[in-house]
């Protein structure tokens, strides 16, 4: 099983050089540090800014300059600041490569739901559905598993949807998964220590498995 | 040139009333217009709509204007961090409408831009989508969005002028250049005010031509929500 810093360092060995990337909350972040040096990458922060550095140190804390976290961060070289609606030209316009971002559950046709639990306090979807509803390239990090011990890769949705036919691969604390343009999810990689069987057996939705399964490698 | 200039925040919103639609620059407690919400607070205001990214936290931002009971609907992207926010819509005190954020952000420059509608991807499949006009092309399918204007948009710039000129800062740019366009009147609040003539107009993001009124605030607290630091 994986940890979460192990699920954000496997999300970064899929980074190819010369993305935009948008990173969502949680996990997503963590993927930001295990990015391998060599790539020359960008990240988008959807309230304005691409080229999000590395968090300040205390005498650079300038609360004008936040992420979409609303955290303080800092700004590499070579980086720009833009308005709401041009940093969602670039969301929905495509020009942002690769969206991480977590989810509550995903269904075996990239159906994702990460905004809405009803009967409980609704916060909003944030700018989810507009990255969801254009990125060409969406990576999930979840847990396979809900605390609970449901799966959360299904064959349909239970919660309130994001987006629809989206997710193109997902990393959990068991597998790493990609979806399938005709639907349902292959099995590409397992986790270190974690069977094929287990993996059935915690994937409600359809699980495609094509010859020998590798572990992952780190 | 037309000289925008008024006194301070009192004089800036002195007309603002109950009932009106307001919109309030900001991303978070980034880029709020803290001077004219301190001014508005003073007020016996009531059944205000306020069109805001977010609501503010409990004791800062638009999070007090809702502990005064000022505002009836709020029209944004996400509310977290708002104990209050959560009792009074629970209650039924207090209306939302939850907005994609890039959609927000695109309905209110719409607004400013003469725009009336446009199909977005955003919200495909989802109850975002309930009630609006569906429409395919090339093969994806979009939704209907409407602008969106207000009687007043209260935003927050770095420098401004007193042609109305406006410069932003950071992060702190977010909603703010978009809502000065769709305010029937925009008043500007600037960290520093100064003559026409004295700003780079290469360098000018929102021209005075979207604000009605600008002055100098003071006493910008500017507070920060996550305060994250690399040790």
């Amino acid at each position: 099983m994986l940890d979460k810093i192990q699920i954000a360092k496997r999300i970064a060995r899929e980074i190819k050089n010369g993305q935009y990337i948008n990173l969502g909350i949680g996990i997503p972040t963590l993927v930001a540090n295990y990015i391998p040096e060599e790539l020359e990458v960008v990240l988008q922060s959807e309230n304005g800014l691409l080229g999000l550095g590395p968090f300040p140190n205390e005498e650079e804390v300038d609360a004008d300059l936040i992420n979409a976290g609303k955290q303080t961060i800092s700004m590499v070289k070579g980086s720009a600041l833009f308005d709401s609606s041009m940093s969602f030209a670039m969301i929905r316009g495509g020009h942002v490569d690769l969206t991480i971002l977590g989810a509550m559950e995903v269904s075996e046709n990239g159906d994702i739901s990460n905004w809405k639990i009803p009967g409980k306090m609704v916060k909003g979807m944030g700018g989810a559905m507009d990255l969801v509803a254009s990125a060409e390239n969406i990576i999930v990090a979840m847990q396979h598993c809900s605390r609970e011990g449901k799966s959360k890769l299904l064959k349909n949705c239970t919660l309130p949807i994001t987006g629809i036919r989206c997710v193109r691969k997902i990393v959990t604390d068991l597998a790493l998964i990609t979806v399938m343009p005709e639907g349902g999810f292959r099995l590409l990689e397992r986790a270190p220590g974690v069977s094929v069987d287990e993996i059935k057996s915690k994937t409600e939705g359809r699980l495609i498995i094509e010859g020998e399964i590798p572990e992952m490698v780190f | 040139m037309i000289n925008k200039t008024v006194p301070n925040a009192e004089s800036a919103t002195k007309d603002i009333g109950s009932n009106s639609v307001l919109m309030l620059g900001g991303f978070g407690l980034c880029g709020i217009p803290e001077n004219c919400i301190s001014a508005l607070l003073t007020r016996d205001l009531h059944d205000l709509t306020c069109i805001s990214n977010n609501a503010g936290v409990d004791d800062f931002g638009i999070g007090q204007m809702l502990q005064r009971r000022m505002v009836r609907k709020m029209i944004s992207s996400y509310v977290g961090e708002n104990a209050e926010f959560e009792r009074q819509l629970l209650s039924g005190e207090l209306k939302v409408e939850l907005i994609p954020q890039g959609t927000l952000a695109e309905r209110i420059r719409a607004g400013g831009a003469g725009i009336p509608g446009f199909f977005t991807p955003a919200g495909v499949g989802t109850e975002v989508a309930d009630g609006k006009e569906q429409r395919e092309f090339d093969g994806k399918l979009y939704i209907l969005e409407r602008g969106l204007i207000a009687d007043f948009a209260l935003v927050k710039a770095w420098k401004g002028d007193t042609a109305g000129n406006l410069i932003f800062k950071g992060t702190a740019r977010n909603f703010n250049p978009l809502m000065a366009m769709a305010g029937r009147i925009t008043i500007a609040e600037v960290e520093e005010l100064v003559p026409a003539g004295e700003l780079d107009p290469n360098h000018i993001h929102t021209p005075g031509i979207f604000v009605q009124r600008i002055f100098e605030g003071k006493n910008y607290e500017k507070r920060i929500e996550k305060r994250t630091v690399t040790p």
